[in-house]
């Protein structure tokens, strides 16, 4: 942010008839009317109403929204579960080097081995860091990875022919597991956490029915706890003769420190732009890889990648696939810069890190217990939830607080997730920030806890220096507008 | 080199936690599988690893290219990337905070406004993953409000959207029905053959996958509406500038693959899913939207909005399992735009209809006519006088891509090459295109 209290106009608002922002070259070929060759009735009648600016223009209205932003690269960002960490300056070098950028999809592979041999690799490396046997890299989003492995563990257990319709999901979970879990087919039980945010064992055993294909478990979950029941729960899972998802949103306490695989997870999803330090784009481009025991590696999505006497192909020929989530081989560009990132880092770097997250999220919650009285003992993994609940002055709430620190330059924690926590904020420092920022940090929440108490109507109505102020988000739904139109 | 604390900062750290070490912290991980080997290659410096994929990219170094098929070689304005790799773009989260977040919020408003402009629909969402999950989506939104559950994919539809297609509706209760087009496009007389109450929607591609205009738009969509299904058009942007657009001729839904706005080809992603509809089906409309409203002083302000529709509110009834889309790409396309504008979009289209009409006569001259009669914009099947694949082959030993030979989604179409040739070429690029071409057949 550079202070801009001013609203930026939309770029049609600058546009004026005629100019130009970009010149194309003169035609060097032979005309042919396009009357000729296209019936009337197929040409567009007007042209797109585009606007119509300079490039001066444009570099200036889209630096200007840009100052409009925080980001990583701008402010702290300690966004609970999504992994707000430093993005490396070199790969956006990478990713635009020509020969990268320029390559087709549906090259031969003859034409492409530079960039099947990266993808062999990200997959295999995956793999080991994992501890699974295979990985297919097309989901575009963690998202579209869950929907991905609840098809390939449906697809599992149908060829073996067993119908099972349910998905056991914890309450603390994800909004996007259950949504993935009724895109495919299937029905989502819930199963309740305990008052320390485990999963309550005996009401996710009740539930274990023959009917259970997966149970879908965010580790370490929601609340930053590793479940130290877990070798025990994926045994009672597999007797039930189902199998255990893991949601890979937290994986970055995990990496290098213990493996999914030898947990007993049989399926998960990694966000790569999470753990392995992609941008997250203000909402994309991620990418999901999925990765998948033995048993269901014959399900996963083609094509794959294969390495055949030292030359490396894509292989569509494999009957029990679920086919297709992606319309060429998923997004490339993202695990590009994985690829790098983990060539970046080695076993050893990679490990280093998810101590480092760690320690930052115990230093951070060591820091926060005297503010937040309700804080539960014990160590965290890499992210801290906290209960609002008591903490601040009279009719001050959790989102105020959010709103208030943007006034100090930090973006907010995550709030309200998980559901099971009241006026919960969810605090991931990652291992890049210093611990002059997480002290500086802890002492911002500090003065917003009294100033909650000294003048609460201060907090109530935050933020007051950013370039808009809370937002009428009653009015935007009730009076839907979604683009602009001249004249309103 | 990520990690800013020093020795003696960590040791800090661990005293206010009060541990006397880090394995005090993770005393929950099962003891016996904590810090596995990993069999995984060493550290590299910045420098070692600038050198290591620069040389892994000059593996497939290409001198020119002929192949489209729903990726296609468009000329990138510098200003597109300077811009959308600027941090504050690229490294931000999805706006959740919209005081803090109105840089993303607003390019995303004037993105769907951008998309309603082009496809000439009434609403746009944020974006999806690519041009097939978006197609995807929409043929599940179609079942949703018929109620009925067919869908009619014409065989003129890129085979591999189809297949994302199928697997998203694999478990949904809707099905898709191939309609066969031999002559190249739709004929409404196949199309009427396989309406029935069950069918909630058309699917149609236009420029198709043979890169022909369909011919009957407007019958096929009178003759779907007639029958009570959708009409769902995808689209190829570029061509927007010159053909006609879906809501000229009464499309319901409209999809596209975006990539053609300002990405790089990238071996197939990140790319970039257009989706749009009309007013009505608002409220059925997958992915993230961004609205218009005020603030706490009455300034204009964007946020996230209509969420009641999606997975973190409804969870499983939610819309669709969408959250995360293409923000950054969607924001490539919106700089694109903005840059090349109304006139020079137009420019754009007619520069690409030039140059493939004069390499489809300079390809016939040589050989090489075309397959078939109908109009095209910047892609077309031409006749080889030997199997294509074989073309393709000699050719992709000079490092130049020919096209795609049909065969490998149409069997009995051994001949038959797709070439495509967009801005970026010239009259001497073609006219050497050409003589190669001339050389492997012989």
């Amino acid at each position: 942010m550079n202070g801009e209290k001013v609203v930026e106009p939309l770029s049609f608002e600058k546009s004026a008839p005629g100019r130009k922002g970009l010149p194309w070259p003169v035609c060097d070929v032979p005309f042919v009317p396009v009357e000729k060759q296209i019936p009337a009735n197929l040409l567009r009648k007007e042209p797109a109403k585009l606007p119509e600016l300079s490039e001066p223009q444009v570099v200036r209205h889209f630096t200007r929204l840009s100052h409009l932003n925080f980001s990583i690269d701008t402010n702290f960002y300690p966004l609970g579960s999504c992994t707000m960490k430093h993005n490396p300056k070199v790969n956006d070098r990478i990713v635009q080097i020509p020969d990268f950028a320029g390559l087709h999809p549906l090259r031969p592979h003859e034409l492409s081995q530079g960039i099947l041999e990266i993808l062999y690799e990200v997959e295999r490396w995956l793999s080991e860091i994992c501890g699974m046997d295979a990985f297919t890299l097309q989901p575009s989003a963690g998202a579209q990875g869950e929907l991905t492995g609840i098809l390939v563990a449906r697809a599992y257990h149908e060829h073996r022919g067993e119908k099972r319709p349910v998905v056991l999901i914890p309450d603390s979970a994800h909004g996007t597991n259950p949504a993935s879990v009724a895109l495919a087919g299937l029905t989502a039980v819930t199963v309740k956490s305990t008052a320390d945010g485990q999963v309550d064992l005996d009401d996710l055993l009740k539930k274990l029915t023959k009917d259970v294909a997966l149970v879908m478990m965010t580790i370490p979950s929601t609340l930053g706890l590793f479940e130290p029941r877990i070798q025990d729960i994926a045994k009672k899972i597999h007797d039930a003769g189902a199998l255990l998802y893991m949601d890979g949103a937290n994986l970055n306490a995990l990496v290098g420190l213990v493996r999914p695989g030898d947990l007993g997870v049989d399926v998960l999803h990694v966000n790569l732009h999470k753990t392995f330090a992609t941008p997250h784009g203000g909402g994309g481009p991620g990418a999901g890889p999925v990765g998948v025991k033995k048993a269901l590696e014959p399900f996963l999505p083609v094509p794959r990648v294969a390495l055949e006497n030292g030359v490396y192909r894509r292989k569509f020929d494999r009957a029990t696939t679920i086919g297709r989530v992606h319309g060429f081989q998923g997004n490339v560009g993202v695990l590009i810069r994985a690829y790098a990132y983990m060539r970046l880092q080695g076993a050893e770097g990679l490990r280093e890190i998810s101590e480092n997250a760690i320690l930052a999220a115990n230093y951070l919650k060591a820091k926060l217990t005297p503010l937040f009285p309700k804080m539960p003992a014990g160590a965290c993994m890499h992210e801290v939830v906290v209960s609002g609940e008591g903490a601040f002055g009279p009719g001050v709430r959790t989102l105020d607080v959010a709103k208030r620190l943007l006034d100090y330059g930090y973006y907010a924690p995550t709030i309200y997730f998980p559901l099971i926590v009241p006026e919960s904020l969810m605090i991931e420092p990652t291992e890049n920030e210093t611990k002059e920022t997480l002290d500086a940090f802890v002492e911002t929440l500090r003065t917003i806890v009294s100033e909650s108490k000294a003048t609460p109507d201060l907090v109530k109505t935050a933020p007051h220096s950013t370039p808009v102020r809370r937002l009428d988000e009653v009015k935007a739904a009730r009076e839907p507008r979604l683009r602009y139109r001249p004249q309103l | 080199m990520f990690i800013p604390h020093t020795d003696e900062q960590k040791k800090d750290m661990l005293a206010t936690i009060g541990v006397a070490r880090f394995d005090d912290l993770i005393g929950a991980l099962p003891a016996n599988l904590v810090r596995p080997r990993l069999n995984l290659p060493g550290s590299m410096s910045e420098m070692e690893l600038v050198r290591h994929m620069e040389e892994l990219a000059s593996r497939d170094h290409l001198a020119q290219s002929y192949l489209g098929a729903g990726a296609y070689e468009h000329f990138v304005p510098t200003a597109v990337w300077a811009l959308a790799l600027r941090g504050e773009f690229a490294t931000a989260y999805t706006p959740y905070q919209a005081e803090a977040s109105q840089g993303t919020l607003q390019s995303i408003f004037e993105f769907q406004s951008l998309v309603c402009e082009l496809f000439k629909m009434d609403v746009a969402n944020a974006s999806m993953y690519d041009g097939a999950s978006a197609a995807a989506e929409a043929c599940l939104v179609a079942a949703k409000h018929t109620g009925r559950n067919e869908i009619l994919v014409p065989e003129t539809v890129h085979p591999q959207t189809l297949r994302v297609i199928q697997t998203y509706l694999a478990h949904s209760g809707a099905r898709v029905t191939s309609v066969p087009c031999p002559n190249g496009v739709l004929e409404p007389a196949f199309l009427q053959k396989s309406l029935g109450p069950d069918t909630a929607a058309l699917l149609i591609q236009t420029p198709n996958f043979f890169g022909c205009l369909e011919t009957h738009v407007k019958e096929l969509s009178d003759l779907i509406h007639g029958a009570g299904g959708l009409l769902i058009a995808a689209t190829y942007p570029v061509a927007l500038g010159l053909v006609a657009p879906p809501g000229e001729y009464g499309a319901d839904i409209a999809v596209a693959e975006g990539q053609s706005l300002g990405l790089p080809l990238a071996y197939g992603g990140p790319y970039l899913g257009l989706f749009a509809c009309k007013e009505g089906l608002l409220r059925k409309m997958p992915g993230r939207v961004v609205g218009q409203t005020l603030d706490a002083d009455g300034k204009r302000a964007f946020v996230l909005t209509l969420q009641a529709r999606e997975q973190h509110i409804r969870r499983e009834k939610a819309t669709s399992n969408i959250c995360t889309n293409q923000a950054l790409c969607a924001l490539a396309a919106t700089i694109y735009l903005s840059l090349v504008g109304k006139n020079g979009f137009k420019e754009l289209a007619a520069l690409n209809f030039q140059k493939a009409h004069y390499a489809a006569g300079a390809l016939a001259q040589r050989g090489f006519p075309l397959v078939f009669p109908h109009p095209f914009f910047n892609e077309f099947v031409v006749r080889c006088p030997v199997s294509a694949e074989r073309i393709v082959k000699r050719l992709s030993e000079k490092r130049v891509l020919a096209g795609l030979p049909l065969a490998a989604h149409f069997p009995k179409r051994a001949e038959e090459l797709l070439v495509c040739v967009t801005e970026i070429k010239t009259k001497a690029d073609i006219d050497q295109f050409g003589d190669l071409l001339a050389e492997a057949a012989r």
